[in-house]
């Protein structure tokens, strides 16, 4: 066994080095100085600061989420915790590895014994706050276990279905020096994530999918997790097969293939929800079948055969019962279904389901030939669409601004759209977006964003400004909350309560305050323009544009009930 | 609610702190209802067995079973099948003794239940019983005829009959 004489706070950056950590975003305070000192001797690793935690754990949630390479966020004890809690939480209901880092108040020191338990300054009980919003968490006690907890938790946090791991480090811990050993091996008994799927499992499979008549495929964001979306396009193909997406799914299958048929859910594509549920066959891939995805779970594909591939076994059977459960990897199942297909029976051609698809598609989406000139959000939406090349990453904030994205933006690659989708967090896409940026620096990043959500983490334009991470914002603003407006207005007779915003702040003079640019633009050649320049810019651009704060998002299954009783026009 | 049953399940977890709050955690937040729990050390070292009994319709008591199984310091988990486990709860029971009538009475309970007197005072006993559940409360049904002072119960514990076991190594 080799050891070296190091501090807890060197043996973490050592850990996470070998990790190979370029980047970490976070800020600092008093009970986590000592890993900060040794940030001085680690130039390797580039620290962000962020003016928030929030910011913080968002821009490494981001940057998971566009790399597929875990993130990592650093903040003090107490507030600087606990300021976190909404960025771990947002990760956790996406399943996107976070690896957050906490200094917490000294559990032991030479002058004032233990203070962990005395309610000491900026002392928050961390581990217990973030018990139920992290797939683990812990709390070090000597520095020489930092290798093996940090090794662990990257181990945990990228395997099996992903999710956030937070380490909680005393500063004793941090500054104690010890003999450090970083060859460990990592052995949890209690943890061993699913690999293969079950031959019987894939054979019956197969076999169901071999004899659909109608057969449909919902892709979940866990086929983007398992980077499987040439998989997933592979067997679509080979089955003819219309592939929905749930909004977390959205971007696994390019969205002008001619078997796409957009999102299904609460603001669905009309196309997939009806598609859906005709379906005698439903393939669904990592998904966990939300409740703004089925609708009413009652008419979700009720006749319908259902094949559930998913990581993790306590999906199968949580909210929808399957026939056919597969709780392994999506990438190779798909794979492996894929194989067994082809032993057993020839690529499909054109049959009565195809012909049906393509009707229903010319039908329910049908191509635009009339050029509106209004400044409306599906017209900016396709708009942008082809200003931005292929690889270009959008994020989106939360409410209208992300449900316009998600039924007229057109991704077209995997971890190409990013979103909050479980927990819905206002304030998410821009963080995000520069956590993208820094995981991709030669790509561009463009937040859709509404004026209500912006303004939650509108502070990071500092981070974003002096860390030199451009990226785009484009305020659709309405002046409104704009979501809960719509709800107030359809199911509770126009009675407005705390939803105008007003024209409060002015977006260009806030951006340059920052040091950003920005642009009001009044017309879609404006809006055009304005993209043009953000794009070639080399500083952060806030893009406003104003809509009308009476737009709702149409089409929509209200709550409570099925795909099948959507209201309004795509 | 219709269909409901109450299962044991046991589980082997990781014997360090703030395991039994992430269990009880994940009940909570999942809105699980935990009848009782036992917790303590196994014959495996770093290895403590908690002894759970659950209430709930069978798809509950399935999701019970998976969402502890996804906790990383819940090493292995198992549901005891109700027909083949024996199981045990202990109780203390302090007792009013008014008189030396009373007292006579409750030690011919004690024995028929095959319990123990731990304690005695003028004015009280306190009585040890072992046994299920069922046992526990037809006891305890007699004593409050005569004035239940105090009581501790352990909640339940149990194990597989015959050969099958949960371990770590199996």
């Amino acid at each position: 066994m080799t050891t070296t004489k190091m501090t807890g706070a060197n043996a973490l950056l050592d850990s996470l080095e070998h990790q190979g950590i370029k980047e970490v975003f976070g800020i600092l305070g008093g009970a986590i100085l000592p890993v900060y000192d040794a940030l001085c001797h680690h130039p390797k690793i580039r620290h962000i600061l962020a003016r928030h935690e929030q910011g913080a754990a968002h821009a490494a949630d981001g940057y998971a989420r566009a790399s597929g390479r875990p993130g990592v966020c650093f903040a003090t004890s107490g507030p600087g915790a606990t300021n976190l809690v909404t960025g771990i939480a947002n990760a956790y209901m996406d399943s996107s590895p976070v690896i957050a880092i906490t200094g917490q108040v000294p559990s032991s020191s030479v002058n004032s014994s233990y203070m962990i338990g005395r309610d000491a300054f900026q002392e928050a009980d961390i581990i217990g706050i973030t018990t139920p919003i992290t797939k683990y968490n812990h709390q070090l006690r000597s520095a020489a276990e930092i290798p093996q907890a940090v090794n662990a938790a990257f181990y945990i946090a990228t395997t099996g279905r992903p999710g956030p791991v937070l380490l909680d480090i005393p500063k004793n811990v941090q500054a104690e020096v010890a003999e450090i050993d970083f060859n460990t091996k990592i052995d949890i008994r209690g943890y061993k994530p699913p690999g293969n799927p079950h031959p019987l499992q894939i054979r019956k499979a197969a076999e169901l999918l071999a004899d659909a008549e109608r057969p449909v495929i919902l892709a979940g964001g866990g086929v983007i997790t398992a980077n499987a979306a040439d998989e997933l396009l592979t067997i679509a193909e080979l089955l003819l097969a219309p592939v929905a997406t749930t909004f977390m799914g959205k971007g696994s299958f390019p969205e002008i293939h001619p078997l796409s048929i957009g999102n299904i859910g609460m603001h669905g594509n009309p196309l997939a929800n009806k598609l859906l549920l005709e379906a005698d066959v439903l393939l669904a891939v990592g998904t966990r079948f939300s409740d703004r995805s089925t609708g009413a779970t009652n008419t979700f594909c009720a006749e319908a055969k259902k094949i559930h591939i998913d990581i993790d076994a306590a999906e199968i059977g949580k909210n929808i019962e399957v026939d056919i459960p597969i709780v392994a990897d999506a990438k190779k199942t798909l794979t492996a279904i894929y194989e067994r297909l082809i032993q057993q029976a020839k690529k499909k051609t054109e049959n009565a389901w195809t012909k049906r698809v393509k009707e229903a598609k010319q039908l329910l989406n049908p191509p635009q030939n009339s050029e509106p000139t209004e400044l409306k959000p599906k017209l900016l939406l396709q708009t942008l669409r082809k200003l931005l090349p292929e690889d270009a990453i959008v994020t989106t904030e939360v409410g209208q601004n992300q449900m316009w994205s998600a039924l007229y933006f057109k991704a077209l690659k995997p971890r190409t759209f990013i979103s909050s989708g479980g927990l819905g967090t206002m304030g998410f896409g821009f963080p995000a977006a520069i956590g993208a940026k820094t995981a991709c620096p030669n790509r561009h990043v463009v937040d859709i964003a509404g004026d209500g959500s912006f303004i939650m983490t509108e502070q990071e334009l500092a981070c974003s400004v002096l860390e030199d991470i451009p990226v785009t914002v484009i305020v659709l603003n309405n002046g409104v909350l704009g979501m809960v407006a719509q709800w107030q207005r359809m199911f509770y007779k126009k009675r407005y309560m705390a939803v105008k915003l007003g024209n409060s702040p002015d977006f260009v003079k806030l951006a340059e305050a920052y040091g950003a640019q920005g642009f009001h633009v009044q017309s879609i050649p404006e809006f055009q323009k304005a993209i043009k320049e953000a794009l070639k810019s080399k500083v952060t651009t806030v893009i406003d544009v104003p809509i009308s704060s009476e737009e709702d998002v149409v089409p929509m299954v209200p709550p409570g009930c099925g795909l099948n009783q959507q209201v309004g026009d795509y | 609610m219709e269909n409901q049953k109450t299962t044991v399940i046991a589980a082997l977890v990781e014997n360090k702190p703030g395991v039994l709050h992430s269990v009880a955690n994940m009940f909570r937040r999942r809105g699980f209802n935990i009848e009782s729990i036992t917790v303590g050390h196994t014959e495996q070292k770093g290895i403590a067995r908690m002894t759970i009994t659950v209430s709930g319709d069978e798809k509950t008591l399935e999701q019970v079973v998976k969402q502890m199984n996804k906790l990383i310091d819940v090493v292995k988990v198992g549901r005891l099948e109700p027909e083949n486990i024996v199981t045990r709860e202990l109780a203390l029971i302090k007792v009013n003794v008014p008189d030396a009538k009373t007292r006579s009475d409750i030690i011919n309970c004690v024995e028929v239940f095959r319990g123990h007197v731990i304690d005695v005072s003028p004015e009280t006993l306190t009585i040890e019983i072992t046994g299920t559940p069922d046992k526990i409360e037809a006891f305890l049904n007699l004593m409050k005829t005569y004035g239940i002072v105090e009581l501790a119960r352990t909640g339940l514990t149990a194990l597989s009959r015959g050969t099958k076991s949960i371990r770590i190594d199996e």
